[in-house]
């Protein structure tokens, strides 16, 4: 398969803190890959680490094959190849909608204003969020701009998108409705990497399911033997945790 | 006109014979102060980004330490002028401008330096804290669509620097209209320095200096109205309305399909 990223004995130390111990890792094309594991497992840094928004201690990040770490490409042309969702949904406060979805666009790709409203307002509408197009940001629900901000990853057109628990600061009635657009992308064969801790989501989603445990990834399969015959401890005791609550 | 009459009418007569005055008075300090508070803007927009550019250990050693040394500069820059009185800095760009380089400036535009690097050194703080209160979150998700740093602080993160801080920035403008008074003591024909000289004509300071006292009011009083109505209109309303309801989407998707 072709792995659009791999990591190779990825490292990431804060002071004196190993959040990352040897992460070996990879995503190919089309794959939906979940990661859990509780907080501070280091899931999210292992995803910031990914797009270079933590820069690794050590260790390799190959994107196609070539080490983006050693390679002369500028941080800023590499992450246009991958989408990121965030937890705290961080649209662009001072645009619209519409300018959110095209700023990036305009700007980082140097397309044209017509071309990319016109790709802008196709992802809006993927996510439901075309009748808003003119509103600001403090002006829509938690799940409406959680559904903006995939639409404004979506508009630059990545290979694939990475989601930092995108629906753990919504209320839980507007979970739904991010998970559902979610669920759309994934089966219109986008490449994502979720971080999450919607246990429904990862079975039903997922084509893979990697477990972190205490900076290092304890355990990966499909959703099947993660869920129902996990081989190690830690995970069966997590997973008994968390789906008890 | 005598001892005996009135205070008011004593207002009034020297109102009626010095108007002029007055009025240049105040006609310069607005000049002096809203020019100095737009350059001290501009100085203090360039300081706060250039304080804010992200080093670390990526950056080039060379680059890091002329960094560091604009930054010393800077910031020498600010303190110098935060911790010493307009006053003091005025007589002494003046008299020094004259005896040390021979420039004999002319008060009022020497009145604009002054007040406009006055300015810029509290704005330089005003717009470092304005960036430094933008969301992490913005920075973050501008750079994971790809962005630069020079183009998210141009397309993110200073519109929202710069709307945050217009409070700040009303407020320097009005200071600034009091304080020129101090410029008098390099001859500056504003406000206080021309009032001061109807004064001397007639030797009543009370009544002359009342009026000064009205006119600076109704000029900050002005500046403050005029920029909060400038400060509402950019806030915009706090909802959105379409038709439909927002907690049912599939009502909103079927008004799409409508239009």
């Amino acid at each position: 398969m072709d792995k659009i990223i791999e990591v190779r004995h990825l490292r990431k130390v804060f002071g004196n803190n190993e959040v990352l111990k040897d992460i070996n890792f990879s995503v190919s094309k089309g794959e939906v890959v979940c990661i859990i594991g509780a907080s501070g497992s280091g899931k999210s840094t292992l995803l910031r680490c990914l797009n270079l928004l933590e820069y690794p201690t050590s260790g390799e990040i190959l994107y196609h094959g070539t080490n983006i770490l050693e390679q002369k490409m500028s941080n800023a042309v590499y992450r246009t190849n991958l989408g990121m969702v965030f937890q705290q949904f961080n649209l662009f406060n001072n645009l619209t909608v519409l300018d959110n979805c095209m700023v990036g666009q305009l700007k980082v790709l140097k397309k044209d204003k017509a071309e990319a409203r016109k790709t802008a307002m196709k992802y809006l509408e993927l996510v439901g969020m075309a009748q808003y197009i003119n509103a600001k940001p403090d002006q829509i629900s938690g799940g409406q701009k959680q559904r903006v901000a995939i639409a404004r990853a979506l508009s630059m057109e990545p290979e694939a998108l990475l989601f930092d628990e995108p629906t753990s600061a919504l209320d839980p009635e507007l979970v739904g409705e991010v998970l559902k657009v979610m669920k759309d992308l994934a089966r219109s064969g986008l490449t994502m990497l979720v971080v999450t801790h919607e246990m429904g989501f990862a079975r039903d989603v997922a084509n893979r399911v990697v477990f972190m445990d205490a900076g290092v990834i304890v355990e990966e399969d499909v959703p099947e033997v993660i869920f129902n015959n996990p081989s190690n401890e830690r995970t069966r005791e997590f997973l008994r945790r968390i789906l008890d609550e | 006109m005598t001892a005996d009459n009135s205070f008011l009418e004593w207002v009034y007569f020297i109102w009626q014979h010095n108007w002029p005055l007055f009025l240049i008075g105040a006609r310069n300090t607005l000049i002096i102060a809203l020019s100095g508070t737009i350059i001290g803007f501009f100085i203090g927009v360039l300081i706060g980004i250039i304080r804010t550019i992200p080093i670390d250990h990526k950056t080039h050693p060379v680059l890091r330490t002329a960094y560091n040394v604009v930054n010393f500069i800077l910031l020498s820059y600010i303190e110098v002028f935060r911790g010493t009185p307009m006053m003091v800095q005025a007589m002494v760009i003046f008299y020094g401008a004259a005896m040390v380089y021979g420039v004999h400036l002319d008060p009022i535009p020497a009145g604009i330096f002054i007040v406009s690097i006055n300015t810029g050194a509290y704005m330089a703080e005003i717009v470092r804290g304005g960036i430094l209160s933008v969301d992490k979150g913005q920075f973050e998700a501008a750079h994971s669509i790809g962005m630069t740093h020079t183009q998210t602080m141009a397309f993110i993160v200073l519109p929202q620097a710069l709307r945050s801080i217009l409070p700040a920035t009303s407020n320097e403008f009005v200071i600034n209209i009091k304080d020129t008074s101090v410029l008098s003591v390099i001859s500056v024909t504003e406000l206080f320095f021309n009032s001061n000289s109807v004064a001397g004509i007639n030797y009543r300071y009370f009544e002359v200096f009342l009026i000064t006292c009205i006119i600076y009011f109704i000029m900050t009083f002005t500046v403050t109205r005029l920029l909060r109505y400038l400060e509402i209109k950019l806030e915009g309303p706090s909802v959105y309305i379409i038709h439909g309801s927002q907690t049912v989407p599939e009502a909103q998707i079927r008004i799409v399909g409508k239009e």
